[in-house]
C-alpha cells in the first residue's frame, strides 16, 4: 500500500485517505465566459503527467494538496492549500 | 528399496525424530524436517503424481516448488505441494487428479489418444452444435482441474501483522547473506527473508563434491546470528511488492505486512529444463533437484544415473551424485567444447564417460511406463539444432539429472516496475532500470561465481546505504568470464513430441508450432492459446523455455519476444491469508436495543442500521407500512432520525460559508428560524439537502442526509480551506440524537412537555428554538417532511433513548407509533417532496425538479451556481412531475425506475410510486418530457410485463 505525506500528520498508509480529484484553478464567475467555465467543471486532459490534487486525511479530517506524476504514481510534494510554493499562493477563487 | 543416504553434513532431517504417514494408502515413515516429496523419494517411491492433461505419471522435477508435480491432498486441503511441505505425523495423502490411484489411473488412456488433444482443441471442438455445449462443459470442468475442491473446507482465518524495518533482503543465498551482514554493520535494521526451512540458498545443496560452499555457508550463518540487527524469517516467502516497498511476507502462521525504506531481491534463479522426448517421466529431475535432495535431506535420486547438461551445472551435479554414492553412466553435454569444464577432468578421473557435442534425444520408459530404462545419445549440433538420430547409443540407467540454465526469479522486481535487458553472454534478462529504493543482487542481476555473488550482495548493500542517505564505498563486481550459465536453445526435437516445456500444463514443442502457426506468435497470445506459463507454477520452469521456442519460430532474438507479467502472488497464498475477519462494521443510534425489542426489520443506510418497519405477527410488510402511514397521518408517528448527518457551523463567517455552499438565503436568517439548504456540485448537480436552523448569530445546526452525511462534511471541510473563512465546522452526527414526532397529535403531545408555546402563530413551520423536555436540553424544529405538523428534537444521543420511552409514554394515549424508513418515505412522496439520490440521479439539476425556489440566483456566489446560469438559458429535457393512476386502479403496479413513453419512445422514467393508504390511490413521481409535464396531462408507463399504464400529472400536495 502506498503512503501518502499528510502535511499536518506525516507519513500515512492510502488507506487513511480519500481521493478528492484533480485541482483545477477555478475561473473567475463573474468575468469567465460560458466556455471557460464549463472547460473547467468538465474538461480533465486525461494526460499523464504531474498534477495536483486534492486528499483528504479521513482521521483527521485534513485536505490538502498532493503534486504527484500520474506517470510515475510518485508524489512530489504536500501542502495544505495556499500553503505551497509561491505559484500555489493566488489560487483563491475570486468571488 | 531405500534411498536415504547416510548422514549428510548440514541435512536438514532429524533422523531420532520419525515421522508416520502414509501416500495412497501405503504407510511410511520419515523423519522430521523431511517434506512430503523427500520422504516418499527416501521410501522408494517414484510415482508422486499424474500430469493435469494426459495423466502421465510423474516424479520429481524442480524439488523447489517450481514444478506441481507432486501435487498431493488429505482429503481437506486440495493444494498440498508434496515438494515443500513439512511432513507431519499421521498425514493421510493421495495424489490429485488421479482415477483409480497414481499408479493405476484409469484415466491414463488419455496419453495414448493424446495426439487427438491438440492445444486449442477444446476452443474448437465443441461449439458446435450449440445445444450440446453444455453436456461437453460438464464433462470437461470434470476432467480438468488438479483435484477436487473441497466446499466444506473450514474458514481459517491467519494472524495479520505489520513489521518495518530499513532494509528488506529476499532471498538468503550468499548474495543476500553478504547484502545483509554488509548492510547491518552499517547501522541498518535489516529483515532477511527465505521461502525454505533454512537460509543458505544454493550454499546448502550445490557443492561439487566439495566442502568449500558448506565452510563458507557455516561462516556466514555465524556472522548472522551474531548481528542482533539482522532479523531472518525462515520458511516465509516474499508473496508480491506493493508500492512504496511493501512486501507481504507469508509464513505458515500468517501474512506479515514488511514495509521496508529499501528492498533488496536476491531471490536467485529458477533452473530450467531442456526439453527431449519424455523429459518428464519419474525418475528424470533437474539437477539443482537432485541436488537438494542429497544434501538437504540425504536421499539418493537414483542408483546409476546419465547427467545431461548445456551448461557447466552439469558437472557440479554429476561430481554431488558421485559423493553421494549414485552411478553416473554418462555426462551428456550439449555443447561440444563442454569439456574444456574445469571439473571435466575430475569426472574422467571418477571414470565418468563425457559424451559433448551431444543430447539425449530421447528417454526410454521402463516396461511398466512408470520409470526410466535408458537413454538414447545422439550426436548433436547445438548451434543449429540438428540431431544425428544415426549414430545414437542407448544408455541403461534408473534416473536423469537435467541442467541447462536459469531463468531469473524476478517475479518481485516486475512487479516494482522493472526494466530488463536480454544479456546474451549469460543468456539471461537481466535488470537494466530499478526503480527508487529497489535493488537486485545476485543471480536474478545476472551475476554468477560465487566470488562476484558475495560481492554483488556488498554492492547492493552499499547502494541502499548511500540510497539511504549514509556514505559507504563502491563495490566492485567482477564481470562474467567464461561460458553462459545458461544454454540459448536446450530443445531437442523430436517427430514423435512428448518433449515437455511446460510440466504443469503437459505443453510440448509442437504445441507452439502448431500456435504460431495459427497465428497466436506473439508472446502474450501463444502464452493464452497454449495456456504456457498459466498453470499453478505460474510459469517458473516453462516460460524461459517458451520464450526461447517462439523466438526460434519467429527468427527473432530473445529480447524481442520479451516476457510476461508476473503478478502477486509468488506462490499460491491461501485464501486464510488474504481473508479479513468478516468484520462488518455499521453504526447504530442510541435508540437501536429499542427497536429490536419492538421487532424492526433493519435496513442498511449509508454506515448506519435502520428500522424499515416494524413488525407484527401475522401481517405483511406493505400491511405494516401502510398501517404505520395511517398512524402518521391520522393520530402521530415517531421515527428514530438519528441517523442524520449533523455540523455546526460556528463563527463570525457562518452566514457566509453557508451562502456560498448552499444555494439558499441565510445572512438574514433569524435565531430562532431554520431554513431548506439545497447542495449542488460544481456543474449544478443536485447532491444533497437539509434543514440549517440559527440557533444563535454565530451558530447554525445543519442537517445533512443519513447516507451523505461523511462526503458533505468533507465537502464542507475543503470549502472552508479554500475560502479561508473565520468558520469553525463541527461534525456532531454521532453527538446529537434525533426524534421526529409527526402527525396531526404531535403538537398535543409535545405542549404539554415543554414551557414554549408551539401553536402555529408562535411557531410556525421554519422555527427552530432551544428548549428543555423531561429537563433535558434539546434543539426543537418544526419540520414539515413527512407531515405538515411534524418536530424534530434532537439532543444529545445519549438521552435519546429515555426521551424516545418517555414520549412513547406521553402519546400512548393519542395513537403515538414508531414508524420506519419505509413509511417515512411513503408520506415525503404524499407531500410531492423529492429526495435527493432517489428521484434524482447524478445529472440533474434543480431546474427539472422544480426547485427554484430554492435557488437564490443574485447571491454573488453559491456552488454550481456558474453552471446554472449556463443551464438556464437551455431548454429543459426532462421535468420531475407528481402524477397518479386512476381510482380505483388495479392493473399491473407500475414501479420505480420503469419508462415514461410517448408512443415508441422513451421520455422519462418514475423514480417514487406507492399506493397511498390516506389517499386511497396509486401517487408517484416522475421524469416526463416537458411536452407532458402540464397539469392534466395523461402519459403512459411502461410496466415490467410490458403493458402500458396511464397515469395523469397532478399538483401537489396531492389530492385523493
Amino acid at each position: 500500500m502506498k503512503l501518502l505525506n499528510c502535511p499536518m500528520n506525516g507519513l500515512r498508509p492510502l488507506g487513511e485517505f480519500v481521493f478528492g480529484g484533480e485541482h483545477r484553478e477555478m475561473p473567475d464567475v463573474a468575468t469567465c465566459t460560458d466556455q471557460e467555465w464549463a472547460a473547467y467543471v468538465h474538461y480533465r486532459d486525461n494526460a499523464p503527467g504531474i498534477k495536483k490534487e486534492w486528499w483528504y486525511h479521513s482521521p483527521s479530517g485534513t485536505w490538502f494538496i498532493a503534486e504527484r506524476n500520474t506517470m510515475t504514481d510518485e508524489v512530489l510534494n504536500t501542502y495544505l492549500f495556499g500553503k505551497g510554493p509561491k505559484s500555489d499562493q493566488a489560487q483563491e477563487p475570486a468571488l | 528399496m531405500s534411498m536415504r543416504l547416510q548422514k549428510q553434513n548440514g541435512e536438514w532431517i532429524s533422523r531420532d525424530k520419525p515421522v508416520r504417514f502414509s501416500f495412497e494408502g501405503k504407510e511410511y515413515t520419515g523423519f522430521e524436517g523431511d517434506t512430503i516429496t523427500s520422504a516418499l523419494l527416501a521410501a522408494g517411491v517414484k510415482v508422486l503424481g499424474r500430469s493435469f492433461k494426459y495423466h502421465r505419471p510423474r516424479g520429481v522435477l524442480s524439488f523447489a516448488n517450481h514444478d506441481i508435480n507432486v501435487m498431493v491432498t488429505d482429503g481437506k486441503d486440495t493444494n498440498i505441494r508434496g515438494d515443500v511441505v513439512a511432513l507431519e505425523n499421521g498425514m493421510q495423502l493421495q495424489a490429485v487428479n488421479t482415477d483409480g490411484g497414481v499408479i493405476k489411473d484409469k484415466n491414463s488412456y488419455i496419453d495414448k489418444i493424446s495426439p487427438l488433444l491438440p492445444v486449442g482443441f477444446y476452443y474448437k471442438a465443441f461449439h458446435k452444435p450449440l445445444f450440446l455445449f453444455p453436456f461437453w462443459e460438464k464433462l470437461i470442468r470434470k476432467s480438468a482441474g488438479l483435484g477436487i475442491v473441497n466446499f466444506n473446507f473450514p474458514r481459517i482465518n491467519k494472524r495479520k501483522l505489520n513489521a518495518h524495518c530499513d532494509l528488506l533482503i529476499i532471498g538468503a543465498g550468499p548474495s543476500g547473506l553478504a547484502a545483509a551482514l554488509a548492510a547491518a554493520s552499517n547501522g541498518l535494521e535489516v529483515t532477511l527473508v527465505d521461502e525454505n526451512q533454512q537460509i543458505g540458498g544454493s550454499l546448502s545443496y550445490d557443492h561439487a563434491g566439495s566442502d568449500a560452499n558448506r565452510k563458507l555457508l557455516g561462516e556466514l550463518l555465524n556472522k548472522v546470528n551474531q548481528t542482533p540487527n539482522i532479523t531472518v524469517r525462515k520458511g516465509a516467502y516474499a508473496a508480491g511488492y506493493y508500492a512504496d516497498h511493501m512486501v507481504p511476507v507469508v509464513e505458515a502462521g500468517g501474512i506479515t505486512r514488511v514495509r521496508a525504506k529499501a528492498v533488496i531481491v536476491a531471490t536467485g534463479v529458477f533452473e530450467q529444463p531442456p526439453v527431449f522426448r519424455n523429459n518428464d517421466l519419474p525418475g528424470v529431475m533437474l539437477g539443482s533437484a537432485a541436488q537438494r535432495l542429497i544434501s538437504r535431506f540425504a536421499v539418493k535420486p537414483f542408483n546409476k544415473g546419465v547427467v545431461v547438461t548445456a551448461n557447466s551445472q552439469g558437472y557440479r551435479v554429476a561430481l554431488d551424485l558421485l559423493t553421494a554414492g549414485a552411478k553416473v553412466a554418462a555426462l551428456v553435454d550439449f555443447r561440444a567444447d563442454g569439456p574444456r569444464d574445469p571439473l571435466a577432468a575430475e569426472l574422467v578421473r571418477q571414470g565418468v564417460k563425457i559424451h559433448a557435442g551431444h543430447c539425449v534425444y530421447e528417454v526410454v520408459p521402463s516396461a511398466d511406463k512408470l520409470g526410466v530404462k535408458a537413454v538414447v545419445i545422439c550426436p548433436f549440433d547445438d548451434s543449429n539444432n540438428v540431431v544425428d538420430t544415426a549414430r545414437s547409443i542407448t544408455v541403461e540407467c534408473d534416473g536423469v539429472t537435467m541442467s541447462a540454465g536459469w531463468a531469473p526469479a524476478a517475479a518481485l522486481l516486475y512487479q516494482s516496475g522493472i526494466g530488463m535487458d536480454y544479456d546474451n553472454t549469460i543468456q539471461q534478462f537481466v535488470p537494466s532500470r530499478l526503480p527508487k529504493g529497489i535493488f537486485a543482487a545476485g543471480r536474478v542481476n545476472g551475476v554468477f561465481s560465487l566470488e562476484n555473488r558475495v560481492a554483488d550482495g556488498a554492492r547492493a548493500a552499499a547502494e541502499v546505504l548511500r540510497f539511504l542517505g549514509k556514505s559507504a564505498p563502491e563495490v566492485a563486481v567482477g564481470k562474467h568470464q567464461g561460458v553462459s550459465p545458461s544454454h540459448a536453445y536446450p530443445i531437442v526435437p523430436h517427430p514423435k513430441g512428448k518433449n515437455f516445456v511446460d510440466f504443469d500444463e503437459d505443453i510440448q514443442v509442437k504445441d507452439f508450432i502448431n500456435a504460431a502457426q495459427e497465428g497466436f506468435d506473439n508472446i502474450e497470445l501463444m502464452k493464452r492459446f497454449t495456456t504456457v506459463g498459466m498453470g499453478p507454477s505460474q510459469g517458473k520452469h516453462s516460460n524461459m523455455n517458451a520464450i526461447r521456442i517462439l523466438a526460434r519460430i519467429r527468427a527473432l532474438p530473445v529480447e524481442k519476444i520479451g516476457t510476461t507479467t508476473a503478478r502477486p502472488f509468488f506462490h499460491p497464498t491461501p485464501f486464510g491469508h488474504l481473508g479479513g475477519r468478516s468484520f462488518h462494521s455499521h453504526r447504530l443510534t442510541g435508540i437501536h436495543a429499542w427497536h429490536e425489542a419492538a421487532n424492526a426489520s433493519f435496513v442498511d443506510v449509508g454506515a448506519w442500521s435502520r428500522p424499515a418497519y416494524y413488525q407484527k405477527d401475522g401481517l405483511g410488510k406493505q400491511q405494516l407500512v401502510q398501517q404505520e402511514v395511517m398512524a402518521v397521518r391520522q393520530a402521530a408517528g415517531i421515527i428514530d432520525g438519528g441517523t442524520l448527518g449533523k455540523v455546526e457551523v460556528c463563527g463570525p463567517d457562518a452566514a457566509l460559508f453557508l451562502e456560498r455552499f448552499y444555494t439558499g438565503r441565510y445572512a438574514d436568517q433569524k435565531v430562532g428560524e431554520s431554513r431548506y439548504v439545497l447542495l449542488l456540485d460544481d456543474s449544478g448537480v443536485i447532491v444533497d439537502d437539509g434543514i440549517a436552523s440559527r440557533l444563535a448569530d454565530e451558530l447554525f445546526y445543519v442537517t445533512i442526509s443519513t447516507s451523505n452525511a461523511a462526503a458533505v462534511y468533507r465537502e464542507m471541510q475543503r470549502w472552508l480551506q479554500i475560502w479561508q473563512l473565520n468558520v469553525g465546522l463541527v461534525n456532531v452526527t454521532g453527538v446529537y440524537g434525533l426524534i421526529n414526532v409527526a402527525g396531526p397529535k404531535s403538537r398535543d403531545i409535545l405542549q404539554p412537555l415543554v414551557a414554549l408555546d408551539l401553536s402555529n402563530e408562535a411557531f410556525p413551520m421554519g422555527s427552530a428554538r432551544v428548549t428543555n423536555i423531561f429537563g433535558v436540553p434539546v434543539r426543537l424544529v418544526r419540520v414539515g417532511f413527512v407531515a405538515e405538523l411534524a418536530y424534530e428534537i434532537h439532543m444529545p444521543s445519549a438521552y435519546a433513548l429515555p426521551m424516545w420511552k418517555a414520549l412513547m409514554e406521553a402519546g400512548a394515549n393519542h395513537g403515538l407509533r414508531a414508524f420506519g424508513t419505509d413509511a417515512q418515505r411513503l408520506l415525503r412522496l404524499e407531500l410531492g417532496h423529492h429526495m435527493p439520490g432517489y428521484d434524482t440521479d447524478g445529472l440533474t439539476n434543480p431546474f427539472e425538479v422544480g426547485a427554484e425556489s430554492a435557488l437564490h440566483m443574485d447571491k454573488p456566489f453559491f456552488i454550481g451556481q456558474r453552471s446554472l446560469q449556463i443551464i438556464a438559458k437551455k431548454v429543459l429535457t426532462k421535468q420531475l412531475v407528481p402524477f397518479t393512476l386512476a381510482a380505483g386502479f388495479s392493473g399491473e403496479m407500475p414501479m420505480d425506475c420503469n419508462l415514461v413513453m410517448e408512443n415508441d419512445k422513451i421520455t422519462g422514467r418514475v423514480t417514487s410510486i406507492a399506493y397511498s393508504p390516506s389517499l386511497r390511490r396509486v401517487i408517484g413521481l416522475a421524469y416526463v418530457a416537458p411536452t407532458q409535464q402540464a397539469l392534466g396531462t395523461e402519459f403512459q408507463i411502461r410496466t415490467d410485463n410490458g403493458s402500458l399504464v396511464t397515469a395523469t400529472v397532478v399538483a401537489t400536495p396531492f389530492n385523493a
